[in-house]
């Protein structure tokens, strides 16, 4: 019999530690595709930062090394110059990555670290229960927000593929979503050019994935991707922030 | 073999290099800058990495991954330097990975100054990030020390698959003396099984992780890293001891500071003050069996360290109030002079019956 669907061979046999109704299932699943069609996960390396993704170090196959908060491209960078040889990833939350990271996060860019992050962005801090993110929206009512992120007292949120455009060393900077089908295709196939981006030695490739939290959201799996739709891509628009690759034919 | 004119600094720097460390990150603090600016000049000549960091902070993460990766990794830094790269440290002992970390101490609390200082003892020996673990800590006196010290940090951070400290201060790093470099020194190199390299097809993933929900497991873990202690207990303990066998008083200090006292025993025994000097070279595990065997002819022992006094606890642990313990120290990055250390010995020794 002919198969066809199965799990990607670089998700190991384990049950995920997701919320129900959290999109971090399809973004692994899109990783551990593009691993596979690649053929590099017996030389590739992640890295597992800390909230919700922390314990992915058990659900990818390939080697995993477990990140302090926020320190992930700097682990990355230690792996990748010990090895320049190995594909190494990072995959990060919106805390880890836009807060206490935002350091890590904006040097390894500027360096053009030859490393890949995923960068999944709920607005919300989903493991400790639903604290203001650095991307929680002006007036998103969360645990320490309880009456709405007031921008005049806790600041704006940051647009990180916008931001990350800016600097030079960035080689690929996508915004991305998992709510529907064709979003999924189109998240899949951001994922795979950074990788590729990677093995081309391109430089430091970035792809942003809006992504719900139903738990601390307060809502269920349908109204989260509806939510999402709403609030979160108005701010975030979807799209290409900087690619080398267009800007060198657009130059022709 | 000839000697060299080398800065403490570069001695570690180079010590290093020879000791097959190709992966140096690192942030600019005073008094430790021509550590790195040496490694910036060599490790692009040897295929090696030097990498300037965006912090301390950073440059620890980075030696994370280059260690992780399965290679010998090392960054340096001063004491303000030293609390941001604690946490790092932290995650370092929490994944069992091997690292070398030099802190060239200078004054402190908060930015404090830049002159040479002994106050971070308590942070290498005891507190250099959170929970429960040690650092392997090694204390040179010398430039010449320093070289031979880092080779030592480098094998047994891969032998215990833990970090290693190399605590020296601003006097030693900024000053120059002669070294004999030993090109013959073999560091032994050992099989990295639980590196993150890549498992190229050829073996299950590995994991370099710190976290562990389980309390249990949590437990048992830090249980076996603390077996491992023990054993580095016994077999790692280093202290230099001069003219110790006859010692009515003995000095016990560490670094630049027992260069000082060294001066101060010599002075003192040529007004025929019967006094002596145990230099712990290992600060954690601190030597305690070098203060337990002159325990029964010592009369008094005498701490000197520039602090207000922190390995005095461990000077005093030993002793276990069998002795009095005395303490002389000067801080803020003010070197003692011998006289100083002179005049206590001589407080001391006149009150002795």
């Amino acid at each position: 019999m002919a198969i066809v669907f199965q799990k990607p061979k670089a998700l190991l046999d384990v049950p995920f530690t997701y919320c129900p109704g959290c999109t971090h299932g399809i973004i692994h699943r899109l990783v551990a595709e593009t691993i596979d069609e690649l053929g590099i996960e017996g030389h590739t390396v992640g890295v597992a930062p800390v909230g919700c993704a922390v314990m992915n170090y058990n659900f990818f196959a390939c080697d995993m090394v477990q990140a302090p908060h926020g320190r992930a491209p700097a682990v990355a960078t230690g792996l990748k110059r010990a090895i320049p040889t190995n594909i190494v990833f990072t995959y990060q939350g919106d805390g880890d990555l836009a807060a206490i990271g935002t350091a890590e996060t904006v040097h390894a860019a500027a360096r053009g670290e030859n490393i890949t992050i995923i960068f999944v962005n709920n607005a919300i801090y989903g493991m400790t229960g639903g604290q203001m993110a650095p991307t929680s929206l002006p007036n998103q009512v969360t645990q320490t927000t309880p009456y709405g992120r007031d921008t005049s007292y806790s600041g704006y949120p940051i647009r990180v593929c916008e931001m990350l455009a800016t600097l030079d060393g960035t080689a690929l900077a996508q915004r991305v979503t998992v709510d529907n089908v064709k979003n999924v295709l189109n998240a899949k196939k951001a994922i795979k050019k950074a990788f590729t981006y990677q093995i081309e030695k391109k430089g430091f490739s970035i792809v942003e994935v809006l992504s719900t939290c139903p738990t601390n959201w307060g809502l269920d799996a349908q109204e989260s991707l509806q939510w999402l739709r709403d609030n979160m891509i108005p701010y975030y628009p979807l799209g290409v922030y900087k690619d080398i690759v267009d800007v060198k034919e657009d130059s022709k | 073999m000839a000697k060299v004119l080398m800065k403490g600094n570069e001695a570690l720097a180079e010590a290093a290099i020879m000791s097959g460390c190709r992966h140096f990150f690192g942030y600019p603090i005073t008094p430790q800058t021509e550590l790195a600016a040496y490694m910036s000049k060599k490790m692009p000549k040897i295929g090696g990495v030097y990498l300037q960091a965006e912090s301390e902070i950073a440059a620890i993460n980075m030696v994370l991954g280059a260690s992780a990766a399965g290679k010998r990794a090392m960054t340096s830094s001063s004491s303000p330097g030293i609390s941001l790269k604690s946490e790092g440290i932290s995650y370092i002992a929490g994944s069992d990975l091997p690292a070398v970390i030099v802190n060239v101490q200078r004054g402190g609390p908060g930015l404090g100054g830049i002159q040479p200082s002994q106050a971070d003892y308590w942070q290498a020996t005891r507190a250099t990030g959170h929970g429960d673990f040690h650092l392997l800590v090694y204390a040179p006196s010398t430039v010449q020390e320093m070289m031979d010290l880092v080779t030592l940090a480098f094998d047994n951070a891969d032998k215990y698959r833990m970090p290693v400290m190399i605590l020296s201060d601003g006097m030693l790093g900024q000053m120059m003396e002669p070294v004999e470099i030993k090109q013959a020194v073999e560091s032994v190199q050992v099989e990295k099984t639980w590196a993150a390299c890549g498992h190229g097809d050829k073996r299950s993933h590995n994991v370099v992780n710190s976290l562990y929900l389980t309390p249990q497991s949590l437990e048992a873990l830090v249980k076996e890293r603390f077996k491992k202690y023990e054993t580095i207990k016994q077999e790692e303990q280093k202290a230099d001891e001069y003219m110790t066998e006859d010692a009515d008083i003995i000095i016990v200090a560490y670094g630049a500071s027992s260069r000082i006292s060294r001066t101060a025993v010599n002075m003192a025994r040529k007004e025929g003050i019967k006094a002596g000097l145990i230099r712990p070279v290992t600060l954690w595990p601190y030597p305690d069996m070098y203060i337990e065997k002159h325990i029964p002819h010592t009369k008094a022992f005498l701490c000197v360290e520039m602090s207000m006094g922190q390995m005095v606890d461990d000077v005093r642990l030993s002793v276990n109030g069998r002795r009095p313990v005395a303490f002389y120290g000067r801080t803020g990055g003010i070197i003692p002079s011998p006289e100083e250390v002179l005049t206590e010995i001589r407080k001391i020794t006149g009150g002795m019956k």
